[in-house]
């Protein structure tokens, strides 16, 4: 069990009201509120010990240098990846996927290949590879998903039975359904037809344990904002082997052993993608989210969640024309619906009045949009800081907004 | 419960929102734009028929989106009957004005058809709702037949 009070005591910001009301902050799967340590080892950084990393000769460089490749261990820990060469730091998830798209889809995929992505990515996992196969002739296959919002094994695999298919990226976790992919069974499946498999993990990692080695993965991604860390930070984890193979992104400062105007070498993994000067205080930041999530550890943080979806599933059944979109069995805490007789935006302002945040739109994933047959839906999301009570409070507005609007 | 709301959703609003008046096609018509807010989702298609004189005989409208965008478009007809192209213009530069600060202190236009729409400068992320409706019966005056977005 976790100790909701003191964790919620640890997130300055669920203190704040709005409009006179309490904050009531269900929009964790946009992007999750901070802890203090996390606040408090930036704030550090920069009073104490900051100043650019792998080049200085002096003290300030050396700690700081120091203390970001701390969290490079920190990542490799959390998501047991067999080598800290293996971590590489991004943008965010956007940037590990369009460094895989440019990297491993124009060095090492052939054109005439194909890539496998679903039909419930976001927009992130889907227009790089766009670009990919418009730039590179590569394939572009979408694997189906069910009505209940699950991926079609069968459908699946039938997409990579001609041996065509030299990825599969796909999430770990649906930001729109909630629904977890069946990892494992994915990474055989894919294996077994020559394929590599690489996870968007931007929403899975934030609830469950990730072993990219017990998944099979091949590469793995996620971001550090939505992991209670800073914005500014992602990773991109890949086998060494099959970093190893793969050419530069970006060029420039740090990701090179040697330079002549001739020719330039590059640097080993990781460094040899990542080029200029890192996000150095988010890196420190995201070392600090990732010692808060795991001193709380997985085990209770999935109950809890666990706990407070079907609380919600649960209460929004209750609510007179609400309809939650999907029904995966294996889902976490990412619930999205729609609310007959008022538009998601319109039911977002009226909860929004009442200090609950949720997010209405398309979520960045248009095409699932599409295939569930709605323009839009609101989308209520939990951390690990959401209490039973917030959710009770959601399904009562939603009653009541049914209500106003009929 | 939604007492401080009623600013925005206001009885001319939610009777509105629930049975608008001009939403449909128009058979016949002269120009013709789309509108898509692609971020949230509010879509809308209008048609303008114009008169003999040049000025808007009539305008139709078909919209899926939230409440706001459909009742800037319900009014939005009624507000650019027999006007000119070019005052058309004028008039959503005073709804915009007043959708974005709730007031037109210098705007010569009668805003009274819109004025149930004035409360939305208080709810920042719904300005791009109202608005849509006029970005694209602009573009159809303007003879575009382009998608056009307020976000």
């Amino acid at each position: 069990m976790i100790d909701l009070a003191r964790i919620r005591a640890d997130f300055p910001i669920l203190g704040e009201t709005i409009r006179g009301k309490p904050l009531v902050f269900l929009d964790s799967a946009a992007s999750a509120q901070k802890p203090r340590p996390v606040i408090n080892a930036m704030v550090h950084a920069m009073e104490h010990q900051y100043a650019n990393i792998h080049r200085g000769l002096h003290w300030m460089s050396e700690r700081t240098t120091e203390a970001y490749e701390e969290a490079r261990d920190a990542v490799a820990t959390l998501i047991n990846a067999n080598d800290r060469h293996e971590i590489i730091f991004t943008g965010n998830s956007t940037g590990a996927i369009n460094l895989l798209a440019h990297s491993y889809g124009r060095g090492v995929l052939k054109p005439g290949q194909a890539v496998v992505i679903s039909e419930m990515e976001h927009h992130s996992n889907i227009v790089p590879w766009q670009m990919l196969r418009d730039a590179h002739g590569i394939d572009l296959r979408i694997a189906p998903i069910t009505d209940a919002g699950e991926l079609d094994l069968a459908a699946f695999e039938a997409l990579l039975s001609d041996g065509r298919v030299g990825l599969v990226a796909i999430t770990h976790m649906s930001n729109v359904l909630g629904t977890y992919t069946p990892a494992e069974r994915i990474c055989r499946i894919a294996h077994a037809h020559g394929a590599r498999v690489m996870f968007d993990g931007s929403q899975a990692i934030v609830h469950r344990r990730i072993d990219v080695q017990a998944l099979g993965a091949d590469f793995y991604c996620f971001t550090g904002h939505k992991l209670y860390g800073p914005t500014g930070i992602g990773v991109l984890w890949g086998k060494r082997e099959l970093l190893d193979a793969m050419p530069p992104f970006m060029g420039g400062g740090d990701m090179i052993s040697s330079v002549s105007f001739e020719r330039s070498r590059w640097a080993e993994v990781p460094h040899k993608f990542e080029a200029g000067t890192p996000a150095i205080i988010e890196g420190i930041g995201l070392k600090a989210a990732i010692d808060y999530v795991q001193a709380i550890g997985y085990d209770a943080i999935a109950a809890h969640e666990a706990a407070l979806t079907d609380h919600a599933l649960a209460r929004l059944a209750n609510v007179e024309g609400l309809t939650v979109i999907g029904r995966a069995q294996d889902r976490g805490g990412v619930i999205s619906f729609t609310l007959a007789g008022a538009h998601p935006h319109d039911v977002a302002t009226l909860l929004d009045r009442q200090g609950i945040a949720v997010r209405a739109g398309h979520h960045c994933a248009e095409p699932l949009m599409r295939r569930l047959g709605v323009d839009s839906t609101a989308r209520a999301s939990f951390g690990i800081y959401t209490t039973p009570g917030e959710i009770d409070a959601l399904a009562d507005t939603l009653t009541k907004i049914r209500e106003f609007f009929t | 419960m939604f007492d401080e709301v009623r600013d925005l959703y206001n009885q001319t609003i939610l009777a509105r929102g629930r049975k608008p008046l001009h939403m449909q096609a128009l058979a016949a018509f002269d120009a013709t734009a789309k509108g898509d807010n692609p971020m949230c989702g509010d879509r809308v298609e209008v048609w303008v028929k114009l008169g003999d004189d040049g000025n808007i005989a009539d305008t139709g409208y078909k919209a899926r989106g939230c409440e706001i965008s459909i009742v800037s478009a319900d009014l939005m007809v009624e507000a650019v009957e027999g006007l000119a192209p070019s005052s058309t213009k004028a008039l959503f530069d005073a709804f915009r004005t007043m959708v974005q600060t709730g007031e037109c202190p210098d705007c010569a236009q009668d805003l009274t058809a819109l004025q149930p729409l004035s409360a939305v400068h208080k709810y920042k992320s719904r300005v791009k709702c109202a608005t849509l409706p006029w970005h694209a019966l602009i573009a159809a005056l303007d003879g575009g037949t382009t998608r056009v977005s307020s976000e």
